[in-house]
Formats: C-alpha cells, sequence, structure tokens
C-alpha cells in the first residue's frame, strides 16, 4: 500500500512527454510548470516501472495493521439450495473446497440457512465436510436479503473461517457482497481458478475485460477471504457411500433476523432448456448458420442427445434465442462433448466453454481461434464433413 | 419519489490485450462510454418519475472526464449529478469502490429508491450494489425484472431468482439493481444537451466525505490486491483430424466411440 509521489525538479517537458504516453490511462499532464496526475488514476504504477527514472516514486505508506491469519481456519461452502433443493454449484464448491483445504490441513465446512435446513444439511455428509453449520428460523423460509446477511455474519463472528465460497447464482451475487462488507472483506467474482498459498492466502484466478486477460488476486491483510464461483466451472465429486461430519446448529436472536422485504408471490420459473446442464452440445456459428446448415447440425445433434448452442451474432440476429446463447454473455457449459460447426472463437465465446471435456471443432478457416481451444480441430467443409458423419453414426447404430 | 441512478463510464471496447513479453495492459486511447447496462437503469427512473413524480439524480465515480456520462444521463432526463472523483480513489477494489460511493451518497442527499445496472462490462462483478447497500443500512435487491408499483411507502417489485420469479414489496428506502433488456432506454436528448450547464454536475472529492480516514478508500482501502495479470492459456492437448472430408468424418465418429458418446 502506498501512493505516487512526483519529483517535481526532475520534471521536464521531455520526461513528462514521455510520462504522459507510458500511462495507459491519460491521467497525467503537465501544464509546463508542474506535472500532476488526475483521479484516473488506477495505481497500475506503469509510470513508476516504464517511466524516465526516478521522477515519478512510489511511496509505501506505514504497513497497514495484518490480520493474524491463524486465528481464521476452515474453508466454508455457503449451500445454495430452495427449499430440499440444493443447487449442484454447491457440491462442485465442496469438491475445491477438500482439495484446497488439504494444502494447508484446514476443516472444510458448508453454511446453511434457512427455513428446514437441517433436512438438506444430511445430504452433505456424503460429500465429506467436516462440520455442516445450520441456521433455521421461520424467518429464514425465504431469501431476504438482511436475516441472511445477519445468520452468515454470525456465522462468521463465531467460527472464523478463512475463506468462504459462494455459487455464482442470482441468490449469491447478492448474499455474498453483503456480506463481505459487512466484514469490510475482499471479494473476489467469477473465479475460474482457486489455488491456496501455505499461508492460507487464497490464490483467486478470473478473466476481466472480457475475458482477454486473467487476473490474479489476492487478499493479503483481510480475512475472510471471499469469492463466488460459477456453475460447472469445477468438477462435482461422486459422494461416498458412507455419511461422515458433523451437523451444528446454530443460534441466532430473533431481533436480528427481522427484514423490510415482504414475500408477496413465488411462481417457478419455466423449466427451461438449461445449457449448463447438457452433456452434449452442438453449437453452431456464423459459418454455420443457413437453414440448411442448421437442420444439418439438428440432425447431429438429435443423434447425440444434445442439445442445439449459438454464438452470440446468431443470438443478436434472433435465430436462436438468447438461452441458447454460450459465452461471457450467454451460459457457461461444461458439458462432455461439444462439437463447434462454423464457429471462429472468439474469447467471449471460448470463455464460456473451453472447460468442456471434449472440444471439436469443424471450420474452414484453418487460422480460426476455435482451434486454440478445440482438442480436435478439424479444418474442412463442414457441409461435407457433416452428413457423412451423420450417415456414419446411422449406420453404426443400424449394426448394433 | 427521488431517485439516485448510479452509472459508471466504462471503456468502448473489451478488446485489450496483455504484452506476453512485460505482461502490461495495452489499452491505448480506447474512446469511453456509459456503462450500456446502466441504460436500462436510468429509463426505469424516468418512467417511475414520470408516474409517481419526483427527480431523479445520477453519480459516478471516477476521472474528470466521467463528467461527460453525467451530462448523458441529465439529457436522458435526470435532473443533476455528481461525479466522486480524487486521487485517493485510484486503484479501488469492490470494497472501496462501494465504500466510497455510500460516503458520496450520503453526502449527496436522501433519496427513496438508489437504481444500479445489473454489472458494469469492464468489472464484471455485478457485486458494487449489493455493497454499496450494505454501508447505507438500506435492503438491496437485485435481478429486478419490472418496478410495478409504488405506494404505502413501499416499491413493489418482480425479481428473478434462480427457479424462482418472486413479487415482493420492500419499504423505501432501498437500492436495487435492475436486469438488462427489461425495458428500452430513452436516447439522449440534443434539446437539453444544450441547455446542460456547469452547476449541474458536482464533483465531490475526499476533502468533502464525512469519513475522513484515507485508510478507507482507494488502494489503501481495498482488501484484494491484483498480483498480476496474464494471457489467457491456450488448449495444450491438441489434434487435428486431417484428410478429406471423409477420412475427417470417420475420424470425428472414431473419437466419439472411443469416448463412448455414440
Amino acid at each position: 500500500m502506498g501512493q505516487l509521489k512526483v519529483n517535481q525538479n526532475l520534471v521536464n517537458a521531455e520526461n513528462a512527454a514521455a510520462l504522459a504516453k507510458v500511462c495507459p490511462f491519460g491521467a497525467i499532464s503537465y501544464d509546463g510548470t508542474k506535472l500532476d496526475i488526475s483521479s484516473a488514476c488506477k495505481m497500475c504504477k506503469l509510470c513508476v516501472k516504464k517511466g524516465p527514472a526516478g521522477v515519478v516514486e512510489f511511496v509505501e505508506d506505514e504497513v497497514k495493521e495484518t490480520v493474524d491469519k491463524s486465528l481464521w481456519r476452515g474453508i466454508c461452502v455457503y449451500v445454495d439450495h430452495e427449499g430440499e433443493n440444493i443447487h449442484r454449484v454447491t457440491y462442485e464448491l465442496i469438491g475445491k473446497a477438500k482439495e484446497l483445504a488439504a494444502t494447508i490441513n484446514h476443516p472444510v465446512y458448508a453454511l446453511i440457512i434457512g427455513k428446514d435446513a437441517a433436512a438438506s444439511a444430511k445430504k452433505l455428509l456424503r460429500y465429506g465436510v467436516d462440520k455442516v453449520f445450520v441456521y433455521e428460523d421461520e424467518a429464514l423460509c425465504d431469501f431476504r436479503i438482511e436475516p441472511y446477511t445477519a445468520a452468515f455474519y454470525d456465522f462468521i463472528d463465531k467460527v472464523k473461517p478463512s475463506s468462504i465460497m459462494v455459487g455464482a447464482t442470482n441468490l449469491g451475487r447478492q448474499l455474498a457482497p453483503r456480506v463481505a462488507a459487512r466484514c469490510r472483506a475482499g471479494l473476489t467474482a467469477d473465479c475460474t481458478v482457486l489455488e491456496m498459498k501455505e499461508n492460507t492466502d487464497l490464490v483467486q484466478i478470473r478473466p476481466a475485460f472480457g475475458g482477454n486477460i486473467m487476473a490474479q488476486i489476492i487478499s493479503p491483510s483481510n480475512r475472510p477471504q471471499f469469492c463466488t464461483v460459477r456453475y460447472k466451472v469445477f468438477a462435482e465429486p461422486k459422494p461416498s457411500d458412507t455419511e461422515s461430519g458433523e451437523i451444528v446448529i446454530m443460534n441466532i436472536e430473533k431481533s436480528a433476523l427481522t427484514s423490510a422485504i415482504e414475500i408477496l408471490e413465488k411462481t417457478e420459473k419455466p423449466k427451461d432448456i438449461d445449457l449448463s446442464e447438457a452433456d452434449i452440445i452442438v453449437a453452431v456459428g456464423r459459418g454455420a448458420k443457413s437453414e440448411a446448415q442448421r437442420a444439418m447440425a439438428k440432425e447431429l445433434c438429435d443423434l447425440l442427445g444434445g442439445v442445439m448452442a449459438c454464438t452470440r451474432p446468431l443470438a443478436e440476429e434472433n435465430i436462436f434465442d438468447a438461452k441458447h446463447q454460450i459465452g461471457l454473455s450467454g451460459r457457461t457449459v461444461k458439458p462432455k462433448l461439444i462439437i463447434c460447426l462454423g464457429i471462429s472463437g472468439a474469447v467471449q465465446f471460448a470463455a464460456g466453454m473451453k472447460s468442456s471435456d471434449c472440444i471439436i471443432a469443424i471450420n474452414s478457416d484453418k487460422n480460426a481461434p476455435i482451434f486454440d481451444v478445440a482438442h480436435y480441430g478439424i479444418v474442412g467443409d463442414l457441409n461435407e464433413i457433416v452428413p457423412t458423419l451423420i450417415e456414419k453414426i446411422k449406420e453404426d447404430r443400424a449394426n448394433v | 419519489m427521488n431517485i439516485l441512478v448510479c452509472i459508471k463510464q466504462v471503456p468502448g471496447s473489451s478488446n485489450v490485450e496483455v504484452d506476453p513479453v512485460t505482461g502490461v495492459l495495452k489499452r491505448d486511447g480506447v474512446a469511453s462510454k456509459m456503462n450500456p447496462y446502466d441504460l436500462y437503469g436510468l429509463e426505469v427512473a424516468m418512467s417511475l418519475t414520470e408516474k409517481y413524480g419526483g427527480e431523479v439524480q445520477t453519480i459516478t465515480m471516477g476521472p474528470p472526464q466521467a463528467k461527460s456520462i453525467i451530462t448523458e444521463s441529465i439529457c436522458m432526463g435526470a435532473k443533476c449529478g455528481t461525479v466522486l472523483s480524487d486521487r485517493k480513489f485510484a486503484g479501488a477494489d469492490v470494497l472501496a469502490t462501494a465504500y466510497t460511493i455510500s460516503q458520496g451518497i450520503r453526502k449527496v442527499g436522501d433519496f427513496d429508491l438508489i437504481i444500479c445496472g445489473k454489472q458494469t462490462t469492464d468489472g464484471d462483478t455485478a457485486q458494487v450494489g449489493a455493497e454499496v447497500s450494505e454501508y447505507l443500512g438500506i435492503p438491496c435487491v437485485a435481478n429486478v425484472l419490472s418496478v410495478d408499483d409504488v405506494k404505502d411507502g413501499k416499491v413493489f417489485l418482480t425479481v428473478s431468482l434462480d427457479n424462482l420469479v418472486v413479487k415482493q414489496a420492500i419499504t423505501l428506502p432501498c437500492l436495487i439493481s435492475v436486469d438488462s433488456d427489461i425495458n428500452s432506454p430513452r436516447l439522449p436528448s440534443y434539446k437539453v444537451q444544450k441547455t446542460v450547464t456547469d452547476d449541474m454536475v458536482r464533483f465531490i472529492s475526499f476533502a468533502e466525505f464525512e469519513d475522513q480516514d484515507a485508510n478507507h478508500y482507494g488502494l489503501n482501502g481495498s482488501a484484494t490486491q491484483v498480483e498480476r495479470i496474464f494471457p489467457p492459456e491456450k488448449n495444450t492437448e491438441k489434434h487435428s483430424i486431417t484428410g478429406d472430408s471423409k477420412a475427417q468424418a470417420e475420424g470425428i465418429f472414431d473419437v466419439l466411440k472411443s469416448r463412448k458418446l455414440v
């Protein structure tokens, strides 16, 4: 932590111009006598590292008070659920939490908040958590931000977990920041890679700027450390046959569970196709958008028992409904198989599918970026390859 | 009903690259624009005040240049707006950003409703709204699909949860984040643009905040640190299936067969 200091006595027109050029945010200006850094500064410190030597310096402040990290133990997964249905992202996070906890010898916790939460808590005991903490109350029946935050904060205050992982669902994306703010703790959204340092700092890696770059983020002097992770980013572990771990019922004052929110009516969303649940996906892009090509893709997709998906341009042209769109502005998918037809593979698309188990891409352009993420790349004419493949599969089925 | 809309200036394009040698962000002179998600929030605010009276203000945090999006919001119908701008705010993460905005809001005045967009296009976190509400001590609701009514000091909302659509009533004041595509944002009026005067955009710096502890803002007030940035990895396990179309189709079939997918 610190600040930038301009050594005005070293500034001249020449190095001021050089500094202005180095700054990617246009924060440096020079009026002929004084070099000024405006509030456009993002503290990237490029002016210190790449600018004329010594003109701008980074001055460390006195070291901030740091937490005693040894007082914060355990990796906690927030259990996202609706009634008895536990969102599967929860299991994926528990799998990851166990991996991370093993490296620093910490326990794995699950936190469940709800009306009949204890019943759901039992399901988690097959996933190898050490403790499941349960907050149960009538006031916690529906998700409302204030009582849920109160219960979550009460848990953190009493148990002091080192890291907290929350699924990036609509619910998690509200609850995690609200609780993190109350703890004055760091929160990293949509992590795609998590690692653990020996000193219990959680290394959080996430795409930034539309997936064009990856940022590695830590919370070196705050506890707990919060992150959210999207569904289907990590693998779901297999439940064990036997239960282990213990269920801990937590108590909180009823007066802490008040809310200004009143739930009037709840309706189930119509069961739409859910791309993120699909095991097999056939995706089409601009290179396969004609009606004949789509029909061909659909035939292949039906043969494989898959779900059709598309890239952003096809959703924008209303050729497909937005629910079928893969990518940063669409769904993240992690199927066993994805076949990409006529998709160039923009980073935003790739970010939404690159952790798929098997990626097959057919494109006529050998330089298409999709071939950077594909496991099997086929440079060729999909209008010839796909029908042949369909025939081949049909033939194979007929012979069984 | 007085409404405050939180808006942000973002780069005009997300096409930034990392220099693989230096690990430095290449971001030369991309034009800036208003975060497109904020336009839906502004539209909700405008139509609410048209129906129920009151006025709309906007607030942003950023460099002095962020004034341009406040002006744009005024052209869309806001009465005035505020830019929170200070070098002390530089390098802020979600925590410090939210805290700074909440301090700014306290300075600007009391509002019945605070509206945020779903997320920004540059940070993509969708977290700042909920953190701001915590520091203001008011309830928050995200993924709002529609604001159905305002009466008896309450706002009636339709909200999208993961598998549910929920209708709820919230006692004001509160903060809501609206989903994208829930309305068609109006265009800025060029007629209004001619009448925008400097006093409609207020600048507030650290010196005017209630909390004068510099350790709560900018880089010093941030809990997270970016350790490094790097280009995304490319897949290393790569095979290409070559030959004529028939051979390629057979190659794909063999892959599917070996993975028990057909």
